[in-house]
């Protein structure tokens, strides 16, 4: 990771690094625009959308099929007429231009299928047409949220101006404690440094704890950097991330050269390419500020409404009843996630005026759920399930909330009206508080259902 | 919707006040974003979710200030084409969030980072917006901002990126 014997003046930050390989030069400096050519190009239910504003440049074909990833994800199954016209749009579309990565309807949330199906790779650049791209930074990728019409000039051009941000460090150290998870360290982050904390900012995560955190905990941090303002967020990818790519790319053959296994190649060969390809910033490169956080201070958390930075130990938290659980989303809608759930739930029953809904994040995480037993048991718990996908988040469809309730969700956004009744209101917590919530019918300590 | 102003000339307006952190779901509601997209279509849900009432009073010119980290949240692009299509010439921000201010410029819709002047301008107060001098008037006072780049204004200047884009591809 450290290159000794680098001179200060010329350590870079992950942020340069990626960006300068994006755009073909050798170094970049911070500030510098560039015009970037991205590895991958996300879009999903807004694929149609794109595609109309792409349609006025005229051309016959996209200039970049095989870099294009579309999912559909955010109102799935189509909840209404004009929503399956979209999506029979996207469809088409994806059909006619010969997009190499296209995910049907159940398939899961963008960035977690992305994750699973080894499209993104460490060191690659990223845009998505959706402000939680810089998902991908768990995987040691660069990833960052545009603007549909630049999606589709990126589609049509191949390329993107963007500019090299400053970068801000964060050092973990410690472990978590007993019913605490990254969760309740991106809130305890957001709360302290605020919703703008990193605006424009590239996030940098390094330090010694993170050889401790499972894959599914390193992504839901990542992810929630997007609540903090920040441009990407990244986490040094290590031994467990290779391994993890190298397994799904040895099962899907026939990626574009480069990007995939080679027959017969073994697990270790493609894992060592991908080490190859990773990036890592340099000791001595220059961050705008640095932070250190204690991961064994954490205690779990609550956003109130409707700002994500308005933080809040659980356990000082005012008696708030609850109406909705939710669990779910690109941020807490994975295998540990719903681990935690049941954990919590199992042999237990939600609150009677409580309800609770579960959208697992993909077809994987939800087969995996029912293959150990626990979507039985939080069936009989009272929870009911949803299509893998975004679910209510941003307020589409599946639990969309009436005016005065309160729901306890496990998403990433807490805005007013933003899951259904702008009357409405939402508490954001760790999948563990959320369903202890469920079961208490109002916000709780995990522990205080567990003990 | 009313006619969107040109901003590349100087413009006039009033003040619509709001505070910091408004999010693009407050601006353009998560409700809608699959299934209205066209500038018509967005206009009548202009901060729905903040001020229900700002689609029916919005002219022509007028402008937004605010707080800090103005069109945080979600990457929906209609947060600033709904602003554009209602009317609003510009935002004036002590901040902005990122993808809200790149889809502003690449709308035509500007995004002028101003602490001073969103220090000053109080609800309803009419000022004048100049891009070209880089400055906001209100009376006798003038605040300035840092320009905006020659690229920024050439794409302003174009339409917006996609009118700048077309330009682009028909010139290869």
């Amino acid at each position: 990771m450290t290159e000794v014997g680098r001179p200060a003046d010329t350590a870079r930050t992950f942020a340069q690094k990626a960006l300068a390989r994006a755009s073909g030069h050798e170094s970049v400096a911070v500030g510098e625009i560039v015009d970037a050519r991205p590895d991958i190009a996300l879009s999903h239910d807004n694929t149609a959308a794109i595609a109309e504003i792409w349609c006025q440049f005229g051309q016959q074909r996209v200039a970049i099929p095989e870099r294009m990833a579309v999912t559909l994800d955010h109102a799935v199954p189509a909840p209404t007429v004009r929503h399956a016209r979209n999506h029979a749009e996207v469809r088409a579309f994806v059909a006619e231009q010969g997009v190499v990565h296209f995910f049907e309807v159940g398939r899961g949330i963008c960035h977690q299928v992305l994750s699973e199906e080894a499209v993104v790779l460490p060191g690659d650049l990223i845009l998505g047409s959706d402000s939680h791209t810089p998902h991908f930074g768990w995987l040691g990728a660069f990833g960052a949220g545009v603007g549909r019409s630049e999606m589709a000039v990126i589609w049509a051009t191949g390329e993107l101006w963007l500019r090299v941000p400053e970068s801000i460090r964060i050092r973990l150290e410690g472990a978590l404690g007993e019913w605490v998870t990254t969760k309740d360290v991106a809130l305890a982050l957001i709360g302290d440094l605020g919703a703008d904390g990193a605006l424009y900012r590239g996030v940098e995560f390094e330090g010694p704890a993170i050889a401790g955190l499972s894959l599914d905990s390193r992504a839901a941090l990542v992810n929630m950097m997007a609540e903090m303002g920040a441009k990407n967020a990244y986490m040094a990818p290590d031994e467990d991330v290779f391994r993890y790519l190298a397994q799904r790319l040895l099962t899907r053959p026939g990626r574009r050269p480069g990007r995939g296994a080679k027959p017969g190649e073994a697990s270790g060969e493609v894992a060592a390419r991908l080490r190859e390809r990773a990036l890592y910033p340099d000791a001595g490169a220059e961050y705008v500020v640095e932070h250190l956080l204690d991961l064994s201070f954490v205690q779990p958390q609550v956003a109130r409404p409707h700002q994500v930075d308005d933080t809040v130990d659980v356990g000082e938290l005012e008696s708030v009843r609850v109406d909705q659980a939710f669990i779910g989303t690109c941020t807490n809608g994975r295998l540990e996630d719903l681990g935690a759930v049941h954990r919590v739930m199992a042999g237990r029953r939600i609150a009677g005026g409580t309800r609770m809904v579960i959208v697992p994040a993909s077809s994987e995480v939800w087969n995996e759920a029912l293959a150990r037993g626990w979507v039985t048991d939080l069936a009989a718990a009272g929870a009911v399930f949803g299509t893998p996908g975004c679910g209510p988040c941003m307020g589409n469809h599946l639990g969309v909330l009436a005016p005065g309730e309160v729901c306890i969700s496990s998403a990433n956004r807490n805005f007013q009206g933003r899951m259904g009744d702008r009357g409405s209101e939402i508490y954001l917590a760790s999948p563990a508080v959320v369903a202890a919530s469920a079961v208490a019918g109002r916000i709780v300590h995990p522990r205080e259902v567990t003990e | 919707m009313n006619s969107p102003v040109d901003v590349g000339r100087p413009f006039r307006g009033r003040v619509f006040r709001y505070g910091d952190h408004v999010n693009t779901d407050v601006i353009f509601p998560g409700r809608y974003t699959y299934t209205k997209s066209s500038p018509e279509e967005v206009a009548p849900h202009a901060l729905e979710d903040l001020d229900p009432t700002f689609a029916g009073r919005v002219r022509p010119g007028d402008v937004i200030v605010a707080g800090w980290n103005w069109g945080c949240g979600s990457s929906r692009e209609q947060a600033a084409v709904c602003l554009r299509a209602a009317g609003v010439g510009a935002v004036i921000a002590r901040s902005f969030g990122r993808i809200f201010y790149r889809n502003a410029l690449n709308n035509g819709l500007l995004a002028i980072a101003c602490p001073e002047a969103v220090e000053a301008l109080e609800e309803g107060t009419e000022v004048e917006v100049d891009l070209e001098a880089s400055v906001i008037r209100c009376g006798e006072t003038a605040y300035e901002f840092s320009p905006f780049s020659p690229a920024v204004r050439s794409m302003i200047a174009a339409g917006g990126l996609i009118e700048q884009t077309k330009r682009r591809l028909a010139a290869v």
